[in-house]
């Protein structure tokens, strides 16, 4: 007879091991010691660097801070080169992992093997939790405090309670992940995550590639969850291995099946649509067959959570052989150099570039609005990105709808919000 | 401190605290730009010791501290909300912004004159004879915004550290 143990779940674990604690209990506030350090352009080294030299201290571990630019790439203003100088400058001198113009930090990290599960690890960016997918707890933090970890490897945390999401049965044809998050923003709200640590679990999750788990991890934040979590599997496995990392022992990391759950919600993947969400709020979402006739100007397939590799090849499943409607621009910001380098390859950006599209650079890009590519006054966009505040990708009276890149690419064609389905053969097989 | 109320709804976003656009800038050229979205004319006209109230979410978004310091450079005395999104919460205590959860308030408005007293937890609305309570910060919490920040409350750790090895 085996001792019972007590039930806990995978983000208790990963935080009482951090805090070199047995357990740790939702609620309690610990201090936790920080295993990885991402830091990006804007919230690194012009923020924090000025703090160290006011704390008169160095890096704790420069071996566990990686430097990722994406931000300001590709420094089409001069404060953004400047920035951007400033950021090569700094890693070359505080000798950090650097990745300069590869692709945004959330995808570039794991793409180069930086994350493992059971990590506990902080970003200096509000979708960290993209991490979560591969069994870390990471969560993002703004630069003062990113400071403090770098000159201590501390930070304290308040032990969440788990927020357990199941999909059941499979997603179906021409419905992705973003579908999921924006369903999910629209049912439990920009703050139903009550900053706690969300967990994907069930039958659609297992069935996820890794990059489409990114997405349902990134958008964490967007329900205003701490850390958005998956735990490991043999796919998570196989992706780390892919990238010359090492999954480590995973099999323990898991939610015990009797753990105290702060709430248990449960979908069915098999019935869910194609979701848009209206301006200004990813919360605003209904299945793209319920939204009236809107055209639009301007359609993005970009970010982290909308154009990584297998998010480009659906859209040009769509694009492929056709043509962008009349007038309508199309900006394509693939989101890794590596993903557009496969992208190239399996002639998805020649698909790209036939229909019409521009091609920008491997960056944050218009997501952000942090450079000079931004939408102008009374524009409506359809975008593959995770958030459309009022003004964000550029002037206030810019209008953002989110959708998968399907339905982006969909739009593209048609000039209007379009349900991506109308393109695609049932018998197709899924990308 | 004595102020008025600056009152907003729900879902305060950090792209209309700190636009993206002007976060290539220093705080100045950010702060002048603060909740220009939601309100054109905060920043001309809300005055060192006034009080932001607001409902669920507030600086719900980006990590950005800029949203924060936007306020705190505004001379913003704190922000009083029904609920923080996580990161603007820690970032704001990090800066030396008191942030307070209250769900007591209705019948605020937006112009009330209003007393803020932190330690006492209550926000006094003057005019109205009416107070407001607001729920307590955690102890760590507490400690680090007496201390003005989390930079001031590291340099005293560290100082403390000194002193420790030194006496050894």
């Amino acid at each position: 007879m085996a001792t019972t143990l007590a039930q806990t779940t995978l983000a208790q674990k990963i935080i009482a091991r951090a805090a070199g604690r047995d357990t740790v209990t939702p609620g309690e506030i610990v201090t936790a010691k920080v295993d990885l350090a991402m830091i990006h352009d804007s919230g690194g080294p012009r923020r924090v660097e000025p703090i160290l030299r006011d704390l008169g201290v160095g890096l704790w571990d420069r071996e566990k801070v990686v430097l990722i630019s994406d931000h300001f790439v590709p420094g089409d203003t001069d404060e953004g080169a400047r920035i951007l100088e400033l950021t090569r400058r700094w890693a070359k001198e505080r000798k950090v992992a650097f990745h300069d113009g590869e692709g945004i930090c959330h995808v570039v990290l794991p793409e180069r093997g930086h994350l493992k599960p059971g990590m506990f690890v902080v970003g200096g960016d509000s979708h960290s939790p993209t991490g979560g997918a591969f069994g870390a707890y990471m969560f993002g933090v703004g630069a003062t405090e990113m400071a403090g970890v770098l000159a201590t490897g501390e930070i304290w945390i308040k032990v969440p309670g788990t927020i357990l999401i199941e999909w059941r049965n499979r997603l179906s044809e021409a419905v992705t992940a973003k579908d999921i998050m924006l369903a999910l923003c629209g049912r439990l709200g920009m703050d139903g995550g009550q900053y706690q640590a969300v967990e994907y679990t069930g039958e659609a999750i297992s069935a996820l590639s890794m990059q489409e788990r990114m997405t349902l991890s990134n958008m964490a934040a967007e329900l205003g969850a701490q850390a958005g979590l998956i735990a490991p599997d043999e796919t998570t496995a196989d992706y780390l291995k892919s990238v010359g990392g090492d999954a480590g022992d995973w099999q323990g990391l898991r939610t015990d099946p009797d753990a105290d759950l702060l709430a248990r919600h449960v979908f069915d993947a098999a019935t869910l649509e194609p979701q848009v969400a209206a301006p200004h709020s990813p919360a605003n979402s209904a299945p793209v067959t319920e939204v009236p006739e809107t055209k639009v100007d301007v359609a993005y397939i970009g970010a982290c959570t909308g154009a990584k590799y297998e998010d480009l090849k659906r859209a040009a499943r769509i694009l492929k052989g056709r043509r962008l409607a009349p007038g309508l621009q199309l900006m394509v910001a693939p989101a890794s150099k590596r993903y557009q380098d496969r992208a190239a390859e399996d002639g998805i950006m020649q698909v790209f570039e036939d229909a019409g599209a521009e091609i920008l650079a491997n960056a944050c890009g218009i997501c952000a609005g942090y450079g000079s590519n931004r939408l102008g006054e009374d524009v409506t966009c359809i975008s593959s990105t995770a958030r459309n505040f009022k003004g964000r990708m550029g002037a206030a009276s810019s209008k953002v709808w989110l959708g998968s890149p399907l339905t982006v690419a969909a739009s593209a064609v048609t000039g209007r919000i379009t349900d991506p389905r109308d393109f695609l053969d049932s018998g197709e097989s899924r990308p | 401190m004595s102020g008025r109320i600056f009152l907003f709804g729900d879902d305060i976003d950090t792209d209309q605290l700190a636009p993206g656009e002007y976060m290539k800038g220093g705080i100045e050229m950010l702060a002048a730009h603060c909740l220009e979205p939601a309100r054109p004319d905060f920043a001309k006209t809300v005055r060192p010791g006034d009080v932001v109230v607001a409902g669920r979410n507030f600086g719900m978004g980006s990590s950005r501290e800029q949203a924060a310091e936007a306020l705190k450079h505004l001379g913003v005395a704190a922000v009083i909300a029904r609920s923080f999104a996580g990161i603007f919460y820690r970032n704001a205590i990090n800066l030396g912004l008191p942030v307070l959860v209250s769900d007591d308030l209705d019948g605020i408005a937006d112009g009330d004159a209003a007393d803020l007293d932190i330690d006492a937890g209550e926000l006094r609305l003057t005019a109205k004879d009416r107070i407001v309570k607001l729920e307590p910060l955690p102890d760590n919490l507490k400690r680090m915004l007496a201390d003005g920040g989390l930079v001031p409350h590291l340099k005293k750790r560290f100082a403390a550290e000194r002193k420790r090895e030194a006496g050894q």
